[in-house]
C-alpha cells in the first residue's frame, strides 16, 4: 500500500466514518447524562427517518434541500471560494419563482411556467450571488463577509417586499397568496399514483429528482470540461491558473453564479414543491447546514449526497425523537447536528496523524 | 587527526515509509571545515535539523566534544555550542542588525543594557573575524551577503563553536561568495569548526579540508578533501559516470524570433522590476539571463510570457507588437508560440492537488485536441502523457498519482514535456535544475540543447552560473532590473560575470531609479 493509497483510503471512508462515530459517542453520553436510553432514541430516531414511508418522505424532503446548498457550497469551494450565503441566496431564488408564478400562472401552462419558475430560482439566486462575486473578483473585498452580508440583506428585503408587496390585502399573514395550480410542482404521492403505486402523504416532491440531476451535472462540469478544469485550478493555484492563461477573476463570477443558482434552486423545492405561495423564511437553516454537508462530503457531489441524506434523517428523525421523548427538546437535535459539525467540519483531522501513522504501519508489516 | 568536535553515530530517521537518514556517521574533527555533499533529496537537510533539534533521530547518538548528548530543540543545540545559519535567513525584515543579533538573548527587562553588551561584544567577533556588518540600519536595506553575515554574527554572539551552514551560497555572486569563504577561514584559524553543506561541487574543493557524500539517505564515502577529485565527487553523488558533454551544433543562427526594446516592468507591488531592457533572440540559440537571484530576471520572464503587465517598450514576436497600450495574456503568447517554464514549479508550473496528467495540460486545457465539445478528451489527455511520461521517464508512470508525489526532478519533467511538447517557437525556462537531482539535470540539459540545434530559441533564466555557461551561446547578466553586459559563450567565465552580476562596471548608476507607476 502505498503512501497516496493510504492517503485516499484515509480521507473518503475512514475519517469522515470515524468522525461520525465520535460524534455519536459524545451524543451517547450526553443522552446518558440527560437520563435518557440512547438506545431507545437510536431506535426511535432510525425508525422516525427510515422506517415508514411517511418519514422516508420527510427524510429525503430535506434531503433535497441539503443537496442543493451541499452542492452550492462546494462548487464554490472548488474554485477556493467560501460561500457563506446559500441561505440569502435561496431566500432571493424564491423572489424569482414567487414572481414567475404569481405573475404568470394564470396565464401558462404548467408544462411552460414549472421550468420557467426553476429557472427564475436559479437566475435570482445566482443575481444574489453575483454581486458579492463582482466585490470579491474586482474589488478584493472578502467573499466570506459580503456573502454574509447578504444574507441579512436578502433577509429584510424579503420581509419587506412579502409584508408590503406580496401580501394579500386585509390579512395579516406575511404571505403571498396561492400559486396557481399550474404551478404546483407534482408530489412523490402523485408521482407514484401515476405509476399505479400507492405512497404516503409527504412534502416529499419532484424536485428530488432535479437535485440529483444537479449532482450529475455537477459532476460532469467540475471533472469532465475545461471550464471544471479552469475552476478548479483557479481554486488550487491562483498562480498556476494566472501562468496557465486562465481569468481567475472570470472563474470568481463563474463559479458563484453556479453555486447561487445551486442554492436559489431550494426554493423550487420548497415553494413549487410544498407550500405553493411565497412566504417568510422558508430557507431558515438551509444555507447554513449546506456548508457543514459539503464539508462532510468532501466537496464531491457523491459525497453531498451522502452527507444531505444524512442531515435529512437527521432532520426528520430528531423530529420524530423530540416528539417521542418529551425530555429530548428540539435543542438536543440541533446539538447532535452540531456535534457531527463539530466532529466533521471543525476537526475533520483529528484522527489524521495517528491513524496514518498506524496504518503506514500496518502497510509496512503486511 | 584532531578530537571529533561533533559526532554521529549511526543515526536514523524515517518520515512514514521514506528513510530520509540510514545509519549515519560522521566525526568531524575539532577547527576544521567539513562539506557534506549529495544531491537534493539526499538526506543532507533532515540531517542537519537532527543536529540542530529540529527533528529526533528515531536511533542513533549525537556526541559533542566526546560527550553523548540529547537534542530536542534548537535551545538545546544553542546550548551545546551549535550554530546554525539556514539557505533561507531567518531574519527579522524590519528590525537591525543589532535587533536581530539580540533577539532571544535581550538580556534583562530594559533592551538598553543588553544593547552595550551587544554592541561591545560585537565589536571584539568583527575585528576577530572580519566581519563587518552596519548595525543600525534596518536588515532589509541590507545587501543578502551582509545579511547572510548577520546570521554568522548571530551564532557567534551565542557563543557557537559548531557552525552549520545550509547551501550557503545560494543567493550569493561569486565574489560574495569568496569573502564569505575568507570569513570561514578566520573562524577556522580560531578554532571553530565548521559544518558546510551544499551541492556545489566547486566549494567543496575551494574550502572544505574534509568532505563526506550522502547518496538517498546514506553516507556513502568520506575523503579528504585534497586526495579527491570533482569528477570523484559526482561520480559517488550520483553513483555512476556522468556524461561530461554534449553535442552542441555549430549553426550560424537564424532569423530574429523574440526582440525586446526598452522593455520596462513594475510588479505587483508598483516597484521597478525591469528597467528598459534591450535583447534578442534568433533561431537555434540559447540565451542565459545570469544574475543573482533577485535582480528582475523573474519579471522579465513573467513580461515575456504575458503574465506581468508592461509599463514600457515593446515585445515584438512572431509579427505581433506587445506594448503597455497593446498588451498580451499568457494564453496569447502561447498560441502565438511562445511556451514558459516558470522559475517555481510549485507555486506556477503545476497544480500540486491534481493528477500528473491533469497537470500536464496545464496552460493547453483549451486546445482542440484535448477537447471534444463540452468534453475534455480524457482518453486523449492520458494517451498523450503516457507517451511522454516515456520520452522523458518521468518516475513513476502512473498518470493518476497527485502532481506532488513527484520528486523535483520528475515534476519538473512534467512542466518541461508538456512546454516542449507544445512545439514552441521560443522557450522561456527559468531556474531549469532548482531542487533537481544531477542523473535530470543531465537530461534537461540534453533535451534544452537538442531543442536548441533543432533552431528554436530559448530563453533561460539561471542563477546557477555553471548551467549558463554549459548551455547559453550568448550571456546577458541583469543587476537591479538592467543589463549590465553581455558576454559571448567563448568569452565567459566566472569573474567577468560575477563582475557584471555586482554592476561593478557601474551601469546605470547616475541615472535616478524611476518611481513607482
Amino acid at each position: 500500500m502505498k503512501v497516496a493509497h493510504v492517503n485516499q483510503l484515509l480521507s473518503i471512508v475512514l475519517l469522515p466514518f470515524l468522525n461520525l462515530l465520535t460524534a455519536f459517542i459524545v451524543t451517547t453520553l450526553l443522552f446518558l447524562m440527560v437520563g435518557i436510553d440512547p438506545w431507545e432514541a437510536a431506535k426511535i430516531l432510525v425508525k422516525g427517518a427510515f422506517g415508514y414511508e411517511e418519514g422516508i418522505g420527510y427524510t429525503l424532503y430535506y434531503t433535497t434541500n441539503f443537496i442543493f446548498t451541499g452542492l452550492a457550497v462546494a462548487v464554490a469551494f472548488h474554485a477556493g471560494l467560501f460561500n457563506i450565503g446559500g441561505e440569502g441566496q435561496a431566500y432571493i431564488g424564491g423572489l424569482g419563482v414567487g414572481l414567475v408564478a404569481l405573475g404568470l400562472g394564470a396565464l401558462l401552462p404548467a408544462w411552460l411556467l414549472l421550468p420557467l419558475a426553476m429557472v427564475a430560482a436559479a437566475v435570482f439566486g445566482a443575481a444574489w450571488a453575483a454581486i458579492p462575486a463582482y466585490l470579491q473578483a474586482y474589488r478584493g473585498s472578502h467573499i466570506v463577509i459580503t456573502t454574509i452580508m447578504f444574507n441579512f440583506l436578502a433577509a429584510s428585503l424579503m420581509v419587506y417586499l412579502l409584508v408590503n408587496v406580496f401580501a394579500e390585502p386585509g390579512q395579516m399573514v406575511p404571505a403571498s397568496r396561492a400559486f396557481a395550480d399550474s404551478a404546483s410542482l407534482w408530489s412523490w404521492q402523485e408521482f407514484m399514483a401515476y405509476w399505479g403505486i400507492e405512497f404516503a402523504a409527504s412534502p416529499l416532491n419532484l424536485s428530488i429528482i432535479l437535485a440529483l440531476i444537479c449532482c450529475v451535472m455537477v459532476w460532469l462540469f467540475l471533472w469532465k470540461t475545461r471550464w471544471g478544469y479552469e475552476l478548479r485550478t483557479v481554486g488550487a493555484n491562483p498562480d498556476a491558473a494566472i501562468y496557465a492563461g486562465i481569468n481567475p477573476k472570470r472563474i470568481i463570477m463563474l463559479a458563484m453564479l453556479l453555486s447561487g443558482a445551486l442554492a436559489g434552486l431550494v426554493a423550487v423545492n420548497e415553494l413549487l414543491g410544498v407550500q405553493h405561495r411565497l412566504l417568510l423564511g422558508f430557507n431558515t437553516g438551509y444555507g447554513f447546514a449546506g456548508i457543514a454537508v459539503a464539508l462532510m462530503g468532501r466537496n464531491h457531489p457523491l459525497g453531498v449526497l451522502l452527507a444531505a441524506l444524512l442531515f435529512g434523517a437527521l432532520y426528520q428523525g430528531g423530529a420524530e425523537l423530540a416528539f417521542e421523548i418529551p425530555s429530548v427538546t428540539r435543542d438536543m437535535v440541533v446539538v447532535i447536528q452540531g456535534l457531527i459539525i463539530l466532529f466533521s467540519g471543525a476537526l475533520e483531522f483529528m484522527y489524521r496523524a495517528p491513524l496514518q501513522r498506524w496504518l503506514l504501519r500496518f502497510a509496512r508489516e503486511a | 587527526m584532531a578530537a571529533c568536535a561533533l559526532e554521529l553515530i549511526q543515526i536514523s530517521k524515517r518520515f512514514g515509509l521514506v528513510k530520509a537518514n540510514q545509519d549515519i556517521s560522521l566525526c568531524v574533527p575539532a577547527g576544521s571545515i567539513h562539506g557534506i555533499i549529495g544531491e537534493n533529496g539526499a538526506g543532507k537537510s533532515s540531517l542537519v535539523n537532527i543536529i540542530y533539534g529540529f527533528y529526533q533521530a528515531d536511533s542513533g547518538e549525537i556526541r559533542i566534544q566526546g560527550q553523548p548528548i540529547k537534542i530536542q530543540d534548537s535551545k538545546q543545540a544553542i546550548a551545546a555550542g551549535i550554530g546554525m545559519v539556514h539557505q533561507h535567513f531567518m531574519l527579522v525584515e524590519e528590525f537591525t542588525a543589532l535587533e536581530n543579533i539580540m533577539l532571544g538573548a535581550e538580556g534583562g527587562l530594559l533592551l538598553h543594557e543588553g544593547e552595550q553588551r551587544v554592541r561591545q561584544r560585537l565589536a571584539e567577533l568583527s575585528r576577530l573575524y572580519g566581519l563587518e556588518v552596519p548595525l543600525d540600519t534596518p536588515v532589509n536595506q541590507l545587501a543578502v551577503g551582509v545579511q547572510q553575515r548577520i546570521e554568522i554574527l548571530k551564532t557567534l554572539y551565542r557563543e557557537a563553536r559548531i557552525l552549520i551552514l545550509d547551501e550557503p551560497t545560494g543567493v550569493l555572486t561569486p565574489q560574495e561568495a569568496d569573502e564569505l569563504f575568507k570569513i570561514l577561514r578566520a573562524l577556522k584559524a580560531d578554532g571553530v569548526t565548521i559544518l558546510l553543506i551544499t551541492h556545489k561541487l566547486r566549494e567543496i574543493m575551494a574550502i572544505t579540508d574534509q568532505v563526506s557524500v550522502m547518496r538517498q539517505g546514506k553516507m556513502v564515502a568520506h575523503r579528504v578533501t585534497a586526495e579527491t577529485s570533482m569528477p570523484e565527487l559526482a561520480e559517488l553523488m550520483v553513483g555512476r559516470k556522468l556524461q561530461q558533454s554534449f553535442e552542441r551544433l555549430a549553426r550560424p543562427t537564424g532569423e530574429l524570433l523574440l526582440q525586446v526594446r526598452d522593455l520596462t516592468v513594475y510588479d505587483r507591488q508598483g516597484w521597478l522590476r525591469v528597467n528598459k531592457v534591450n535583447f534578442h533572440v534568433a533561431a537555434g540559440e540559447v540565451v542565459g539571463i545570469a544574475g543573482v537571484s533577485g535582480n528582475g530576471q523573474t519579471e522579465l520572464l513573467q513580461a515575456l510570457a504575458g503574465i506581468l503587465p508592461l509599463s514600457s517598450g515593446e515585445i515584438l514576436f512572431a509579427g505581433q507588437t506587445i506594448t503597455a497600450q497593446q498588451p498580451s495574456n499568457p494564453a496569447r503568447m502561447r498560441d502565438l508560440g511562445m511556451a514558459h517554464v516558470p522559475e517555481d514549479r510549485h507555486r506556477m508550473g503545476l497544480v500540486l492537488s491534481f493528477a500528473a496528467d491533469q497537470s500536464s495540460i496545464l496552460g493547453y486545457q483549451r486546445a482542440d485536441k484535448y477537447n471534444q465539445g463540452w468534453r475534455l478528451e480524457e482518453s486523449v489527455i492520458r494517451h498523450e502523457y503516457a507517451e511522454r511520461a516515456e520520452q522523458f521517464d518521468i518516475r513513476p508512470r502512473d498518470p493518476l498519482l497527485g502532481s506532488s508525489h513527484f520528486s523535483g526532478g520528475n515534476q519538473q519533467k512534467i512542466v518541461l514535456a508538456r512546454e516542449i511538447g507544445a512545439e514552441p517557437s521560443v522557450l522561456l525556462v527559468g531556474q531549469p535544475t532548482r531542487g533537481v537531482d544531477i542523473g535530470a539535470i543531465e537530461f534537461i540539459h540534453q533535451q534544452l540543447m537538442t531543442m536548441r540545434n533543432e533552431g528554436k530559441g530559448i530563453v533561460l533564466v539561471s542563477v546557477e552560473l555553471d548551467e549558463i555557461m554549459r548551455l547559453a551561446d550568448r550571456i546577458i547578466v541583469m543587476c537591479d532590473g538592467m543589463i549590465t553586459g553581455e558576454v559571448s559563450r567563448e568569452e565567459a567565465n566566472e569573474q567577468i560575470l560575477g563582475l557584471l552580476m555586482a554592476n561593478a562596471l557601474g551601469v546605470g548608476v547616475n541615472e535616478q531609479p524611476g518611481s513607482s507607476a
